[in-house]
């Protein structure tokens, strides 16, 4: 108790001494955990720049307005992916518009009507499940159900086909996602909107919804980057990759035959010469840069709403 | 501010009207099989402050949650005998539980302000449920009348959220009375906030019971003897599931209960002896 006020400040002494406090093993154990998870960080970093380098680097003296606006061909130097790149925006609308509503409808349910019962638990853990089932049974149903049974209406392996099996494989995905979200705002929220004597869908509506928008959003973008870059199901389901021309925007034009950026990606690589390879390169590139584009969508989309609420 | 020998002045100059705004006559309360409240008989008079008061978990929010139908929309719940209001039995097949809501009115415990402006925070319950007179007058009304426009006048178009806490309080208040309804029930309004705006809380309520009926849950005894007119008191005995049954011991005025309690239970509870 007898320290110098001037020298460096040091508590005085406990009146308890029974803690050991360890403070410089403690400290140690804090670095080694912070190291840990830097470690984490930069290898997941380190292995992504890696993979960028290597693609730009094959892929960057390929891209050209020539590579975008072009069909694909015998010859590698001739050929472009005009008709994946269209045949993949096309996809995406289509599985956009049909899953959407779909899942955030069901979530909605599920979340906010659906009593919890042994039913709803059932439906629950199947939508877990079903999340994590391969593409391709996806691809295979589609395959089945889209393109041959319900042939009359999908036209075979087209646009519509495509889109609905790839809406299929991101629904559990939102309606997670839009669970999550709804799950997020607080029950007072709720038990507000009831005592002002608003009925269930306007407590959603007007409350609920406003809230958990921003979640939804970025949940269901996420779902539709991954379906972007989905190969195995449209593969399955028997997509070309040879298309000279460009689906016609309209009603027919959703039955039309269709590739996509991976499907145009995979072909190119399998090929033996290497000039395709370095097609292939480059058509990753432009598919990194469609996911890009869309993964800022999602998080400008989230900005808006979070601001546009108080 | 009142003081303990305020309620009886207070209730005793009131005219006592005729018939009860709320009535409950044999009321259980079950979650799933499990019963939460025994039996309560009791008579809300109009135009009165009535007070719950009761140990932590003796079912008094339960309670008063019968009286505006929100019991309803807890999964499980279920509410037995009859409840009363204005002699209608709002548990009876024809009672719209939303109607209900917009009659009887509900401050939280927790301040729990919409997450729009501070307009928008009285204008919504009134949009809804069909409001066909001048909202700007209402929300003015609403807001002067819950002690508040003074201090939101100028910003309006804020979030409701930006207000302090006793703020925040107030403005659900005014969201309760935007609607007209004819009780506003209160479960624990003031445990969040600070004494001074529990204080402007408490003077409110004054004003307000000229207007309304008020049933106020509180933990808070010096509140229920310095506001209400008449005070319920609840305890909890614990059952053999290890759950706890709730179930009402006393019911008089205020001043009776304070001072001169029919069960001991109740006198040791009110003198601080236990709980």
């Amino acid at each position: 108790m007898s320290s110098n006020p001037y020298s460096a400040p040091q508590l005085p002494d406990a009146h308890s001494s029974d803690f050991q406090p360890a403070l410089n093993k403690r400290y140690k154990l804090d670095r080694f955990f912070e190291f840990l998870t830097w470690i984490a960080t930069f290898v997941g970093l380190l292995v992504l720049m890696m993979l960028l380098y290597d693609v730009i680097s094959d892929g960057a003296s390929r891209l050209s307005w020539q590579f975008i606006s072009s069909f694909p061909s015998r010859r590698p130097a001739a050929a472009g992916l005009l008709s994946a790149l269209v045949g993949s925006i096309w996809l995406l609308c289509v599985t956009a518009i049909l899953s959407f509503p779909i899942g955030v409808g069901a979530g909605i349910f599920l979340e906010e009507f659906a009593p919890d019962n042994f039913f709803t638990q059932i439906i629950e853990i199947n939508i877990g499940n079903l999340a994590a089932v391969p593409s391709i049974i996806y691809g295979l149903l589609g395959l089945q159900v889209f393109s041959r049974i319900m042939r009359p209406i999908t036209g075979g392996p087209s646009v519509l086909t495509g889109g609905m099996t790839l809406a299929l494989l991101i629904l559990p995905i939102i309606i997670v996602a839009t669970r999550e979200s709804l799950r997020a705002v607080p029950n007072s929220l709720r038990q507000g909107g009831f005592a002002v004597g608003a009925t269930r869908w306007q407590v959603i509506r007007n409350l609920i919804l406003p809230q958990a928008i921003p979640g939804i959003l970025t949940g269901t973008i996420l779902a539709l980057s991954r379906a972007v870059g989905e190969t195995a199901p449209l593969i399955t389901i028997g997509a070309l990759t040879f298309i000279a021309f460009l689906p016609p925007l309209s009603l027919e034009g959703l039955q039309t035959d269709f590739t996509a950026l991976p499907i145009q990606i995979y072909n190119w690589v399998s090929r033996p010469q290497p000039e395709f390879h370095t097609n292939a390169a480059a058509g990753i590139i432009v598919l990194m840069v469609v996911l890009l584009t869309m993964n800022t969508t999602a998080v400008l989309l989230r900005n808006k709403f979070q601001k546009g609420r108080i | 501010m009142t003081n303990i020998a305020n309620p009886t002045m207070i209730s005793d100059s009131q005219p006592h009207l005729q018939e009860p705004a709320l009535k409950m006559e044999g009321v259980s309360i079950f979650y799933g099989s499990t019963p939460a409240i025994r039996e309560v008989y009791l008579d809300i008079p109009a135009h009165q402050i009535t007070a719950f008061i009761g140990p932590s978990g003796c079912g008094k929010s339960t309670v008063l949650r019968c009286f505006n139908r929100t019991n309803d929309l807890i999964p499980g719940a279920k509410v037995t005998g009859n409840v009363f209001f204005r002699g209608v039995n709002l548990y009876s097949k024809k009672v719209d539980p939303v109607e209900v809501r917009r009659r009887i009115g509900m401050v939280f415990q927790k301040p729990n302000p919409f997450p729009k402006s501070i307009y928008e925070n009285i204008a919504f319950g009134a949009r809804i449920n069909g409001y066909q007179g001048d909202m700007d007058q209402l929300v003015e009304n609403s807001l002067r009348r819950a002690a508040i426009w003074d201090e939101v006048k100028d910003k309006l178009k804020d979030s409701g959220l930006s207000l302090s806490g006793g703020q925040q309080q107030r403005l659900c208040i005014a969201r309760a009375i935007a609607i007209q309804p004819e009780v506003i029930l209160m479960d624990e309004p003031c445990s969040a906030l600070d004494p001074i705006s529990t204080l402007r809380i408490e003077e409110l309520m004054q004003e307000l019971k000229e207007q309304y009926t008020i049933v106020i849950v509180t933990h808070n005894m010096q509140q229920a003897s310095r506001v209400s007119d008449k005070t319920a008191f609840f305890n909890a005995e614990a059952t053999e599931q290890g759950g706890k049954l709730g179930f009402l011991v006393e019911y008089d005025d205020t001043v009776n209960i304070f001072t001169n309690p029919k069960q001991d239970f109740t006198r040791d509870y009110v003198s601080g002896r236990f709980g």
